[in-house]
């Protein structure tokens, strides 16, 4: 379970939110909203812990999280604006490297699986530099397929993605919720997923 | 998930990108040869001379060489957001860093220390003498890479960071250059390099200690 409690954050001199609290427990997901440059990647930045909080306290299964880092990142998988996609490398081979970089090591089989899932098949083997922007975004998710985590931190996740991934998508995050998992996210469509808050910034 | 997996995962993951990316590391490498070699053609066939400058010229080729190299460990990972996923990893940040840091090394280093016997013949340095010069560059040679990463991290993101970086690193390059130095000069003089080979040696070790948690330090903050 992961719980906010006031919350405080500025960018520069400027005071984005404060007091912020929030709550969010197994099989429920948040999405955060607002207009842009309202702080909502600031939150969802600091909520991982790459942006250090003004005040407030942030809590993963009752542990504080800047003490207990390892065991949050453990569990968490942040996804951001940028796409950690090599364009030198491969779909396969970014994958493959995005996993061991996390510490799960995954075979060619499961691997080839998660991102024909995706719609990627037949460019598993192309240089990533020559994959479209929605074609991009769907090698970064397949990550969700492969990497066990309890709570998902998604930026933008629907961004570039046509109508089928996004439903997908969609689908994804709604299996993820039933086997307990927890989601936030920012975008600025309409999500149908049950179990779910909205925080407007 | 032990410290040698996320070393080894991260030094692998460079050195796969370095492969397909291959002119940035011959650049380095042709810069140390065509420094080098500049001197002998410059100087004339001096061979007394020529021997004299050797462990300097060679030294501070690679030197610069390393330089020239550091800028590109850290900018892509931190352009494309590799370098928050390092962060977020259940891996030690600090290892995956000394990873890259040994990858770098392993590219723009060790490369170098192939190279410097070769390039020591136009210097007219006997076999004993390439020797000293090779074990030098091979105890210094990672020592730059360490010191350089701590640079190179607290540059990132900075506009005009080269030039920054140049003025940070090279001060804190200057005991290395003299003890990597020192020691083939003494050599070459008859005396005992061990002296300076054994400093060359404690401050690598010492680098390896500490560079990777300091860089790691300035990485964070180059993040938030």
């Amino acid at each position: 379970m992961l719980s906010v409690t006031d919350l405080a954050c500025s960018r520069g001199e400027r005071r984005l939110f404060s007091g912020l609290g929030l709550e969010l427990s197994p099989g429920e997901w948040l999405q955060v909203g607002g207009a842009n440059g309202c702080g909502k990647t600031t939150l969802l930045r600091t909520l991982v812990g790459l942006s250090p909080a003004d005040a407030g306290s942030i809590r993963w299964q009752g542990q504080a999280v800047a003490q207990h880092r390892d065991e949050y990142h453990a569990d968490l998988l942040y996804m951001g604006h940028a796409s950690a996609i090599k364009d030198e490398l491969t779909p396969l081979e970014n994958l493959r490297l995005s996993l061991a970089v996390d510490g799960h090591v995954a075979d060619d089989a499961e691997l080839l699986g998660a991102l024909s899932r995706m719609g990627l098949r037949g460019r598993e083997q192309l240089p990533s530099r020559v994959l479209s922007a929605g074609q991009r975004r769907r090698v970064l998710n397949s990550r969700l397929l492969l990497r066990p985590a309890k709570l998902w931190v998604l930026d933008e996740p629907f961004n570039a993605l046509d109508v089928q991934a996004v439903e997908l998508l969609c689908s994804i995050v709604a299996t993820h919720l039933q086997s307990g998992g927890m989601a936030i996210l920012t975008s600025h469509q309409r999500i149908d997923l049950p179990n779910g808050k909205v925080l407007t910034l | 998930m032990s410290p040698v997996s996320a070393i080894w995962v991260a030094m692998r993951r460079d050195l796969v990108i370095a492969a397909r990316r291959r002119s940035e590391i011959l650049t380095v490498l042709f810069f140390f040869v065509v420094v080098v070699s500049l001197f002998p053609l410059g100087i004339g066939p001096e061979a007394a001379l020529l021997r004299r400058i050797a462990p300097g010229v060679l030294w501070v080729a690679a030197l610069l060489a390393t330089m020239l190299g550091l800028p590109r460990m850290f900018t892509a990972d931190h352009a494309d957001g590799t370098l928050e996923q390092m962060i977020l990893s259940p891996q030690p940040f600090a290892f995956l860093i000394t990873g890259k840091i040994l990858a770098h090394w392993l590219l723009c280093g060790a490369p170098l220390v192939l190279l410097a016997p070769l390039l020591g013949l136009q210097f007219d340095l006997d076999g004993p003498t390439l020797g000293v010069l090779v074990l030098a560059l091979l105890l210094g040679t990672p020592l730059l890479s360490l010191i350089g990463a701590i640079g190179a991290a607290l540059t990132l993101g900075l506009r005009g960071g080269g030039v920054l970086l140049a003025l940070l690193v090279l001060p804190l390059f200057i005991p290395t250059l003299i003890f990597g130095a020192g020691a083939v000069e003494a050599y070459a003089a008859g005396l005992d390099a061990g002296g300076h080979l054994s400093l060359l040696g404690a401050m690598l070790v010492m680098a390896l200690f500490f560079a990777p948690w300091v860089t790691t330090a300035a990485l964070r903050i180059s993040i938030e």
